[in-house]
C-alpha cells in the first residue's frame, strides 16, 4: 500500500461529476451507493429513536417522554429499520454493486427500472418520514399495523401503510432486476455452481422478495380499504376476521426475515474463504440450503400467531416447520466454521465482524427454537425475550453481516482503505455494546416484562438499565465506525486491487472499478473460491 | 431461445379462448348460489385458478416458452396455492 498521490485513472466515481450525473445514472455501483447512503441516513435516525426509548426505560415511571409518544417512537423505529434498512439493506447496497461484477457482466439486466426502484425507494421512506410529522399524531401501531387497532386508531396509519407498500414494490423490482440478470447476464463458462454464494444467496432472496412482498402489499391496501371505505376484511361487525390479517401479514413478513438474513449469509460466505485463504467448505449445501431456507422460510408464518386463537392443527404444523428451517441455518453455520478450520485465518476487521455474526446469530437462532416450541411460547411471546431474539438475528445477523460487508468490500468501493485500528476498537465497542443491550432483555423477558411497554415494575429495573448502558456503548461503536469509513472514504490511503488476496471476479478488477466494470467480459474456466488461481483465466 | 421466436396465436384460438373465458365467469357468478358452507371461496379459488391457467397459456404465450420457465411460473402458483391452503386450513379446523 502507498500513500502517493497520483492522477486517479478513469473510475465509476469520477468519470463523470456532480450531483446530477448521479441522481440519474443508471450505473449499479453508484445506485448502490446511493442505497447505502440514504439507508446509513435512515439507519442514523432510527438509531437515535432507539437510544432514546432506551433513555425512557432507564429508569420505571416516566422519564423523558410520553406513553403516547414511547408508542410512535417504536413504531417509526420498527418501521424504518425494518422497511427502509434491513429488508433492501444488504441485497440493494452490496447487491447492486457486486452482484454483476461477481457474475462477470458489465450492469444489471434493466439498469433504469434499476435507478427507478431507487426513486420509489426514497418516495416510500420520505413518505414514512412524514407519516410521523403530517396532521394528527405518528403512528402507534407498531411496525406490525395489527388490526383491529391500526383500522380504527386515530394517528397517522393510512400513510405509514402507504409508505410500506410503495417501499415494497422497490423491494419486488429490484428482486425482478436480479433473477433476470442472473439468469441472462452470467460471464460465459459461468454455470449455475460456478457462481459466487453471494450471488447465489441474493438469487434465493430476489424470488422471496418478487413472490412474497406482493401479499404485503395487498394486505396493507385491504387495511386502508377497510378504514377508508369500511369493507369489512377484517373487522367481524362487518364480516372480517382479525387473525386473516395476521396470516397475509405473516406470509410475507416471515420470509421478510430471510430476505434480510439470506444475503447476510452470502456475504459471511464470501468473507471466511478470503480470510482463511481456503475454498469454501460444501459449497453445493450452501447453495442447496440457501435454497431450502428460501422455500421452507415460506411456511413458517403461523410461528407468530400461536397465541391469537390459531387453530391448534395449525400450531403444531407451523411449530413442526419452524424447527425444519432450522436444519439448512446450521449447515450453513457448520460449513463457515469447516471453511475457517485449518485455513490461514488472518483476523481482519471483516473477519472479526464476520466471526460475530455467527456468534451473535447462533444465539438468536436458539433462542428462536424457545419462541418456535408451542409449550414455551406461550410463556415468551410479546415478552421482552423476543424483542432480544429478534434483535440478536436481525442486528446481530443482518447489520454486523452489512458491517463485515462495507469492511470487507471498502477497498474495491472507494479504492482506498480505513484504518484497521479504529476498526478493531470500534468492533469492540460494538461487540460489548450489542450484547450488554439485548442479553438482559432475554432475562427480563423470561421473568415476564412485556414488549412495548414505557413503563415497568421496579424489579426488572437491573435489566433495563443495564441494557441502556449496552444502546450508549453501541451508538459509540457505531459512531467510531462510520467516522473511521467517511474519513477513509477520502482520506485513506490507496488501496491495492485486491488487499485481501481474494480470487472472486471483483478483486481480479481495479479499485474503484471501471465505469463498465470490465473491459472485455471475463470467461470463467473453473469453480469459485480456488486459492491456487483466480476465478477467471 | 424459443421466446425470440414469433408466435402468433390464430385469430379463432384467440376467439375461443375469449368464449371460455367468459363461460367461466359466468360459473364464478352462478357458484355463488351453490350453498357448499366453507368450500364456496374454494371453488370460487379454483374457477379463477383455471381461467389464470389458460389466460398464461395462451394470452401470454407461455405454452410456446421452453419448460424451464414454464415450470418457474408453475412452481410460483402451486406456492401461492398452497400457502392460500394452509390459511384455509386453519379456517377449516378452527
Amino acid at each position: 500500500m502507498t500513500n502517493t498521490v497520483t492522477k486517479e485513472p478513469l473510475n465509476y466515481l469520477n468519470h463523470e461529476t456532480g450531483l446530477w450525473s448521479w441522481l440519474t445514472s443508471t450505473d449499479h455501483k453508484r445506485i448502490g451507493l446511493l442505497y447505502m447512503y440514504s439507508i446509513t441516513v435512515f439507519f442514523c435516525v432510527a438509531a437515535i429513536l432507539g437510544l432514546l426509548m432506551r433513555i425512557e426505560k432507564m429508569a420505571p415511571g416516566q422519564t423523558i417522554m410520553t406513553a403516547q409518544t414511547y408508542n410512535g417512537m417504536f413504531t417509526i423505529h420498527g418501521i424504518i429499520m425494518i422497511f427502509i434498512v434491513v429488508i433492501p439493506g444488504l441485497a440493494a447496497v452490496f447487491g447492486n454493486i457486486f452482484l454483476p461484477i461477481m457474475i462477470g457482466a458489465k450492469d444489471v439486466a434493466f439498469p433504469k427500472l434499476n435507478l427507478f426502484s431507487w426513486y420509489l425507494f426514497m418516495t416510500g421512506a420520505m413518505l414514512g418520514l412524514y407519516s410521523q410529522f403530517a396532521n394528527g399524531h405518528s403512528p402507534d401501531t407498531g411496525w406490525t399495523f395489527y388490526v383491529p387497532y391500526s383500522a380504527e386508531a386515530s394517528s397517522n396509519v393510512v400513510v405509514a401503510l402507504t409508505a410500506a407498500f410503495v417501499l415494497g414494490f422497490a423491494s419486488i423490482l429490484t428482486g425482478l432486476n436480479f433473477i433476470v440478470t442472473i439468469h441472462r447476464m452470467r460471464a460465459p463458462g459461468m454455470t449455475w455452481f460456478r457462481m459466487p454464494l453471494f450471488p447465489w444467496s441474493l438469487y434465493a432472496t430476489a424470488w422471496i422478495q418478487l413472490l412474497a412482498t406482493p401479499i404485503v402489499g395487498i394486505t396493507l391496501l385491504m387495511v386502508i380499504a377497510e378504514r377508508t371505505l369500511h369493507i369489512g376484511f377484517f373487522d367481524p361487525s362487518l364480516g372480517g376476521d382479525p387473525v386473516l390479517y395476521q396470516h397475509l401479514f405473516w406470509i410475507y413478513s416471515h420470509p421478510a426475515v430471510y430476505v434480510m438474513i439470506l444475503p447476510a449469509m452470502g456475504v459471511v460466505t464470501e468473507i471466511f474463504p478470503t480470510f482463511s485463504q481456503k475454498p469454501v467448505f460444501g459449497y453445493v449445501p450452501i447453495v442447496f440450503s440457501s435454497m431450502a431456507i428460501a422455500l421452507v422460510g415460506y411456511f413458517v408464518w403461523g410461528h407468530h400467531m400461536f397465541t391469537s386463537g390459531m387453530s391448534y392443527e395449525s400450531r403444531w404444523f407451523f411449530s413442526f416447520l419452524t424447527f425444519l428451517v432450522a436444519i439448512p441455518s446450521a449447515i450453513k453455520v457448520f460449513n463457515w466454521l469447516s471453511t475457517m478450520y485449518g485455513g490461514s485465518v488472518d483476523l481482519k476487521p471483516p473477519l472479526l465482524f464476520a466471526i460475530s455474526f455467527i456468534f451473535l446469530f447462533t444465539i438468536g437462532g436458539f433462542t428462536g427454537l424457545a419462541l418456535g416450541s408451542l409449550a414455551t411460547n406461550i410463556q415468551l411471546h410479546n415478552t421482552e425475550f423476543v424483542v432480544a431474539h429478534f434483535h440478536y438475528i436481525i442486528f446481530g445477523g443482518m447489520g454486523f453481516a452489512f458491517f463485515a460487508a462495507i469492511h470487507y468490500w471498502f477497498p474495491k468501493i472507494y479504492g482506498r482503505m480505513y484504518s484497521f485500528k479504529w476498526a478493531n476498537i470500534s468492533w469492540g465497542f460494538l461487540f460489548v455494546g450489542f450484547n450488554l443491550l439485548y442479553f438482559p432483555l432475554f432475562i427480563v423477558g423470561i421473568q415476564g416484562m412485556p414488549r412495548r411497554y414505557f413503563d415497568y415494575d421496579p424489579k426488572f429495573q437491573l435489566g433495563e438499565a443495564l441494557s441502556t448502558i449496552g444502546a450508549f456503548i453501541l451508538i459509540i461503536g457505531l459512531i467510531g465506525m462510520i467516522t473511521n469509513l467517511i474519513y477513509h472514504s477520502r482520506r485513506g490511503a490507496i488501496a491495492p486491487a485486491n488487499p485481501w488476496h481474494g480470487v472472486t471476479l471483483e478483486w481480479q478488477i481495479p479499485s474503484p472499478p471501471p465505469h463498465e466494470n470490465f473491459d472485455e467480459i471475463p470467461v470463467i474456466t473453473h469453480e469459485p473460491y480456488r486459492f491456487d488461481h483466480p476465478h477467471t483465466n | 431461445m424459443k421466446n425470440h421466436d414469433n408466435h402468433i396465436s390464430s385469430d379463432s384460438a384467440n376467439w375461443t379462448v375469449l368464449l371460455i373465458l367468459l363461460i367461466l365467469t359466468t360459473l364464478s357468478i352462478l357458484a355463488i348460489k351453490i350453498h357448499v358452507g366453507a368450500f364456496t371461496v374454494a371453488l370460487a379459488l379454483l374457477l379463477a385458478s383455471v381461467k389464470v391457467t389458460i389466460v398464461l397459456t395462451y394470452f401470454m404465450h407461455l405454452k410456446f416458452e421452453n419448460l424451464l420457465l414454464r415450470l418457474m411460473v408453475g412452481g410460483v402458483f402451486l406456492l401461492f396455492a398452497i400457502v392460500i391452503a394452509i390459511t384455509f386450513i386453519d379456517y377449516y379446523f378452527r
